[in-house]
């Protein structure tokens, strides 16, 4: 165990809620009372159907929407506007087409105006860290799906983040490519530590990763079971036939049942 | 095993020079067959000259009248360029106005799309009374023509940023200067150009209608008199002009969109 020179942040969510109005005038409760306590270095998944507010949290979290009501604490600070330290890693792999792969991992580094030698230097590292060493250079309109979205992520680390919030970033990627981002994304976090947030549609992603899912119903959102996860680490290819897995999969796809997101007549 | 005879694939030709020939023979085979025709119709149907001047006329007029032409393009020039550059100057600060700010967009639409529907061949006389004889009416009219599709296209443009890439940057800190400069505007480049394309062909058109109204240069003067005078030669002469005129600063600003938009191109190459 090497030191922790990037620890992560804990949040902290209290009686959240958040509704939106409507373009017809009505009122839609996107939360409702969320409590959720993650700890600093977590990695904590969300689950949940579609419209439930899985992103509406994370943008809470990240401090670009604000709480109808309740408290969000990220670090030491109650969170009001965009919260420092976070970076966001989206389905969409959101790079900037006019900016080479190095360029488009080094615009944080722009923006927050860091040192610019130490961090490219830094993101050349974590290009190479995941196979793109060679593709510095070149645009992102030149690689893949998988390929870009690695580029993401590595803009996302660059910034060394004490949170780290995944809105789907595997969901438009091929299965396989996805399994192997799953296995890069736990060796990366493993080497630093940050807190990270990952929403997912996939029961199996959620458990392969985290270290706790929470499992959310449909609109309004609310958090329906907290299903602790300690299976060993590093996982594998191997833990997705491990019996503890199957259990935790099992568990949170009754609660599915249960909830009707999932029917079986 | 049956090999594949070699005639089945007849070798592209490769090279810079081939590669041309690939991409505009095609264009430029159709043009020799059109000018052809035209040759050999007009011969054979005895059509006059102060009609429909065939092809081997018209030339013989560009070379004879070369001085003439070149004067004349070069003051058409003068004023397409001047409306074109007014036409930049105000359409950009106009677009990045409409885009911040709901007010400024609801005033100025409706005066700006009203602008471009009433025809400039009405506006252009009251410009000449306004502006007299000289070269400000054409500068105007190029301008009042072209203004439009740049700023809409830049409207389209600077709006077409995705909602997670402002969010993106918006969580790393940026303001919204930087927001602009760092997301919008180079998001919006590819449509402006797109707008500086048919800014430029409208404003070719402009400085034209203006010359109709009042002048006493330019191409589209020498139209006017050649008609007149019944020169037909001279007057194809000129539209011919013209056209390369316009053909030429329309691939000036793809030229420039090239090297502005280095991406653009290898986005396309790599669309597979």
């Amino acid at each position: 165990m090497g030191s922790q020179q990037r620890a992560g942040v804990p949040i902290t969510l209290h009686a959240v809620t958040k509704r939106y109005r409507t373009a017809l005038g009505g009122e839609v409760q996107a939360l409702n009372e969320i409590d959720l306590s993650i700890v600093a270095g977590e990695f904590v998944s969300i689950v949940g159907p579609s419209g439930c507010g899985k992103s509406t949290l994370l943008m809470l979290v990240c401090g670009l929407i604000p709480p109808t009501t309740g408290a969000i604490r990220v670090g030491d600070r109650t969170v009001k506007g965009a919260v420092d330290n976070v970076a966001i890693v989206f389905q969409r792999d959101v790079l900037l087409d006019w900016r080479t792969v190095l360029g488009n991992v080094l615009l944080p580094v722009e923006i927050k105006k860091l040192d610019p030698a130490i961090h490219r230097a830094k993101a050349r590292e974590l290009l190479r860290s995941v196979g793109l060493a060679e593709f510095e250079d070149k645009y992102p309109g030149e690689l893949s799906g998988g390929m870009r979205q690695r580029v993401a992520i590595c803009r996302a680390l660059v910034q060394d983040p004490g949170l780290l919030l995944m809105d789907e970033p595997f969901g438009a990627l091929d299965a396989l490519t996805r399994e192997q981002m799953n296995l890069d994304l736990q060796r990366m976090w493993l080497r630093d530590r940050n807190t990270v947030l990952f929403i997912t549609h996939s029961i199996e992603e959620a458990v392969l990763l985290s270290d706790r899912v929470v499992v959310m119903s449909s609109r309004p959102g609310r958090i329906a079971d907290i299903v602790n996860n300690d299976l060993p680490r590093p996982r594998g290819a191997h833990t997705r036939s491990e019996a503890g897995f199957v259990e935790h999969v099992e568990r949170i796809r009754q609660h599915f049942l249960a909830l009707g997101v999932l029917s079986e007549t | 095993m049956t090999a594949v005879p070699e005639t089945a694939y007849p070798p592209a030709a490769s090279g810079v020079l081939a590669g041309w020939v690939n991409r505009n023979g095609p264009v430029l085979a159709v043009f020799a067959a059109i000018f052809a025709l035209w040759e050999i119709a007009v011969r054979a149907l005895g059509i006059p000259d102060y009609i429909l001047p065939s092809p081997s006329v018209i030339i013989v007029k560009i070379i004879s009248a070369w001085q003439l032409l070149l004067v004349s393009a070069s003051v058409t020039l003068q004023e397409i360029l001047l409306g074109f550059g007014l036409s930049v100057l105000i359409a950009i600060p106009l677009a990045i106005a409409v885009v911040y700010s709901g007010i400024f967009e609801r005033v100025a639409f409706p005066f700006m799309v009203s602008l471009q529907t009433i025809p400039k061949v009405a506006l252009a006389p009251i410009l000449v009374m306004w502006l007299g004889y000289g070269i400000m009416p054409k500068v105007m009219v190029a301008f009042l023509i072209s203004f439009f599709p740049i700023v809409i296209n830049s409207v389209i443009g600077m709006r077409s940023a995705e909602r997670e890439m402002i969010y993106l940057v918006q969580s790393m800190g940026a303001g919204e200067l930087t927001t602009f400069l760092k997301i919008r505007l180079p998001k919006a480049l590819p449509s402006i150009f797109g707008g500086l394309k048919v800014g430029m062909g409208q404003a070719v058109v402009g400085a034209t209608v203006g010359e109709f109204i009042a002048a006493e240069h330019g191409l589209g003067y020498l139209q006017l008199i050649s008609q007149v005078r019944l020169d037909t030669p001279l007057l194809f002469a000129a539209v011919v002009v013209l056209s390369l005129l316009g053909v030429l600063l329309f691939h000036a600003v793809a030229w420039v969109e090239r090297l502005a938009l280095p991406w653009s191109r290898v986005t396309t190459q790599a669309a597979e």
